[in-house]
Parts: structure tokens; sequence; C-alpha cells
């Protein structure tokens, strides 16, 4: 059987971005492995599932990361999707942390969605399915 | 630049974007797509989009805003007053 153990975002600045996915978004260290020059593997999950899926905090060294970080941000594509519970309780939350929406919570129908900024050179939807509809 | 404006509004599509900007004004191309796709059952692709918006902009009923490395399209209803310039509506509490 084939699983999902590891999704990646490429982030400007590792350190930076354990601090926002850790102390902001809510997330809890898993890995942090040293991989030669300033490189990590850097690794956070859920709290909700400490043994789930891990979200790798991938370095931006290659030079077409930037630019392809870039387009997305000016069309504002998010580079993944997290669930949440209570959007607009995390959209309120989150807010009075610094953090910027670029879209706030929006009912698409069978899902409420935003759109924040991650400091680290990506915008990140969060969403929240609505029930059965 | 008013058939501009006419060519720009005899589009459904073109006429959804502008009532999603009504709806919340200052959206990126892709939250531009994602509410056509939901909200309107409009699958048109992110160029096809991105084109409805350059008529759009043409027309001046749409502006495009940089922020900082965001995009953002604003809408501006204007140029519609060269419709009621034109043929002019009938005065308030007269018509019916």
């Amino acid at each position: 059987m084939i699983r999902i153990t590891v999704t990646s975002v490429f982030v400007d600045d590792q350190s930076k971005a354990l601090d926002f996915y850790t102390d902001v978004l809510g997330f809890v260290l898993k890995n942090d492995i040293p991989l030669g020059g300033d490189d990590r593997w850097l690794t956070v999950v859920s709290p909700a599932a400490p043994d789930g899926v891990e979200l790798l905090l991938e370095p931006s060294g290659h030079p077409a990361v930037g630019p392809y970080k870039a387009a997305l941000v000016e069309d504002g594509v998010p580079a993944t999707s997290f669930g949440v519970d209570d959007i607009q309780a995390e959209f309120e939350r989150l807010t009075a942390r610094g953090v910027r929406f670029v879209q706030p919570p929006t009912d698409m129908g069978p899902v409420i969605v935003a759109t924040l900024d991650d400091t680290c050179g990506n915008l990140i939807q969060i969403a929240q399915m609505t029930a059965a509809s | 630049m008013a058939a501009d404006v006419f060519k720009a509004l005899a589009d459904a599509t073109r006429r959804a974007i502008l009532d999603e900007l009504q709806d919340r004004d200052g959206q990126s191309l892709f939250e531009i797509c994602t509410r056509l796709t939901m909200r309107h059952g409009l699958g048109s692709t992110r160029q096809a989009v991105s084109q409805h918006l350059d008529v759009l902009e043409q027309a001046g009923l749409v502006v495009v805003r940089r922020e900082g490395r965001y995009k953002f399209h604003h809408h501006d209803t204007g140029p519609l007053r060269e419709i009621t310039s034109r043929w002019p509506l009938p005065d308030e509490g007269q018509s019916s």
C-alpha cells in the first residue's frame, strides 16, 4: 500500500518558516535534521495528527523556485491548502497575530476558503468543509 | 472607449466577473477563477479568465493594482455613466 507521508512547501528561510508554521499557524516540529550547508530536513505535523502527514519546509535554493513562487503569488495561487474546523475563528485569531490575508473567508459552496501569506514566499489556503452540502 | 464598454459587457462571463468584484472588490486572478467555477459553474481556464480581465481593463471597468508581490483586480463602474448620459433615465418617481 502506498501512502502520502510527506508533502512540502518551498520556504525562503527555514528558521523563519519554522517560527511561522509552529508559533503562528500552530503546527509542531517533527524532524529537524541537518543536510549540509544551511539546509535542514525540517518537517512539522498537526497536533491533531502527530504521526500523520508531515509538512516539509523545503529550502528554496534552486534557481527555478524563486520565479515559480513569484508567479504563483502574483496570480493568488496557494502553494497548498490546510483544513480547519472553524475558519472564521482561525481568520480572526491569525489576523490578530498580524497575519496578512489576501482573501478573507469566502463561501464557495461545499467549502469556505481563505488565503494567507506565510511570510516565506507563499500563499496558503485554509479550508473548512461545510456540512453535507 | 464607449464601444469597448459595450463589447466588454456583451459577455456573460465578463458580467459574472463584475458581479463577483461587486461582491468583494480587490481579488486575485485565482480568487476570480475559483468564484466563477464554484458559484457560476463556469469552468473557464485561467488563460481565458485572464483574457476576459484584459477586455474589462481596456474598457476601464476593471483596474489592476499591484501591491508588493500581489496583483489585485478592482472594478470601476465609472464608464457605465456613458450609457445613462447618452440615454438618460427618467426622473426618479416619474417612471413606472
